[in-house]
């Protein structure tokens, strides 16, 4: 059961490419911004850029989640996955990989190329990487909270921001601390740890959270 | 039978006519208690040896912070009983403490803020526990953003209370983030088994307000109840009895 909701919701995904497009592109611009706006000084972003690249991944991430309940509310597939499915569990999980498989690898897998446009220290690579794929991970886990909350408002995309970017700070300070770390040499596998954690802690609870909020949307 | 109080609070006829007797005092009281909590901080309490008098700034900011984070566990424990039970005074008591909970926390703010620019030399600083409490107000705009977002009233309760116990995480990191990051904020002076490390004299005015605060800003929560009652159930008859007597 579980391997076909995947099935779909990937293939879903798939064939609404933009989607998955969209949130890459608005990344790309988003960082090429910050050299235009701040500063070209490559020393200066080398500083900075590991935070900023964390930033806008973020940012991408967030546009990208009306993608995961919009369609299916709308034309009445949701409901009838929820009930028919027999666990809104499940559905709720697979909407949840699918998302971060079609939209937080992808951001994982461009941010090496604006790492090093970015000027970030080769040597924090490894760290910017695995941080970012943790992060993205819990952001699809605590946005698919939001958006079940607000799948069913008209002015669901501002207010989404406002609920899930609070919950997204502390992933926010140990992945940009992490790569800022490993850009001085220093340590980070603390910060790593605390994501994981957080991750550990988001994928007991979240999903339940989720199914609580999908449940009201739909009533 | 232990359940009889509570589900008497849980009727809104019963909890107007508990409140009618019960609110005012409280209010009275907290207020006084607040006045003398006041003057002794503010005019007969010793001064510190290394801030001098900035530190009564603590008598405000202490109390409100507090308030801030109890406020918002009372009101996710709120909204879980409402979205559990089903209770509706629950979730109208979750929103009533939101508002009042978000000005405690702006007000944690800012006299915090008022505070840092003597002792710190700045007005703000990105510190842990500086930054967690903003989120705290984040989480608190959110809660009533996304209530008044649906146009039904009782799916709202149950989508906020879904928010408030999903944010009720930051509590705990709020109150752990002194430790964990240990950046420019002190520790707390005060614990419940512990001694605390300040004198008596100081200690008195500061326990005095923050149960003067906490008491007031359950009053005002309790009068916002009112409110709420009275705006959900206009139609009732009781409530119709109740204004025209």
């Amino acid at each position: 059961m579980f391997k076909r909701l995947l099935k779909r919701e990937l293939l879903r995904q798939w064939r609404s490419r933009q989607d998955v497009t969209n949130p890459l592109i608005f990344f790309l611009i988003t960082v090429s911004l910050f050299p235009l706006a701040v500063t070209p000084d490559g020393e200066l972003l080398a500083s900075i850029s590991g935070g900023i690249i964390w930033v806008s991944a973020l940012l991408a991430a967030m546009l990208s989640l009306e993608s995961m309940y919009r369609d299916d509310y709308r034309d009445g597939t949701l409901e009838l996955l929820l009930l028919q499915s027999g666990s809104p569990y499940l559905v709720v999980v697979a909407k949840i990989i699918s998302h971060w498989v079609t939209t937080g690898i992808p951001l994982v897998v461009i941010s090496p190329v604006l790492a090093i446009m970015m000027h970030l220290p080769t040597h924090a690579m490894t760290a910017l990487l695995s941080s970012l794929i943790i992060g993205t991970a819990i952001l699809s886990l605590i946005g698919s909270v939001g958006m079940g909350l607000t799948v069913g408002l008209r002015q669901g995309g501002v207010l989404l921001s406002l609920l899930v970017l609070p919950l997204f700070i502390p992933v926010l300070i140990f992945g940009a601390s992490a790569v800022t770390a490993a850009g001085m040499g220093l340590e980070y596998s603390g910060q790593l740890a605390y994501l994981g954690a957080y991750l550990a802690g988001s994928i007991a609870l979240v999903p339940l959270a989720s199914v609580a909020a999908i449940k009201i949307s739909i009533h | 039978m232990t359940w009889q109080w509570f589900n008497r609070l849980t009727s809104p006829k019963s909890y107007f006519d508990i409140t009618d007797w019960l609110l005012p005092p409280m209010l009275i009281i907290s207020v006084i208690l607040m006045m003398v909590g006041t003057y002794l901080g503010l005019y007969d309490s010793p001064i510190d040896y290394q801030q001098g008098n900035t530190v009564r700034i603590m008598y405000i900011h202490v109390p409100t912070a507090t308030a801030s984070m109890f406020g918002y566990v009372v009101m996710a424990i709120a909204a879980a009983v409402g979205y559990i039970w089903r209770i509706k005074m629950a979730h109208m008591a979750a929103l009533s403490i939101a508002p009042v909970g978000a000005a405690m926390t702006f007000l944690a703010l800012v006299t915090g803020a008022i505070w840092g620019k003597p002792t710190w030399g700045t007005w703000w600083v990105w510190d842990a526990r500086l930054t967690t409490e903003l989120i705290l107000f984040f989480l608190y705009v959110g809660f009533m953003a996304l209530h008044s977002a649906f146009e039904d009233r009782e799916l709202g309760d149950r989508a906020a209370g879904v928010l408030a116990m999903v944010g009720v995480v930051n509590v705990p990191i709020i109150h752990y983030s002194v430790y964990w990051w240990n950046t420019l904020h002190q520790k707390s002076s005060i614990s419940v088994a512990g001694k605390a490390s300040m004198p008596v004299e100081m200690l008195t005015p500061l326990l005095l307000m923050m149960f003067a605060i906490i008491l007031f800003c359950t009053a005002i929560s309790m009068y916002r109840i009112r409110n709420e009652i009275l705006d959900r159930e206009r139609d009732k008859n009781w409530i119709k009895e109740r204004l025209s007597a």
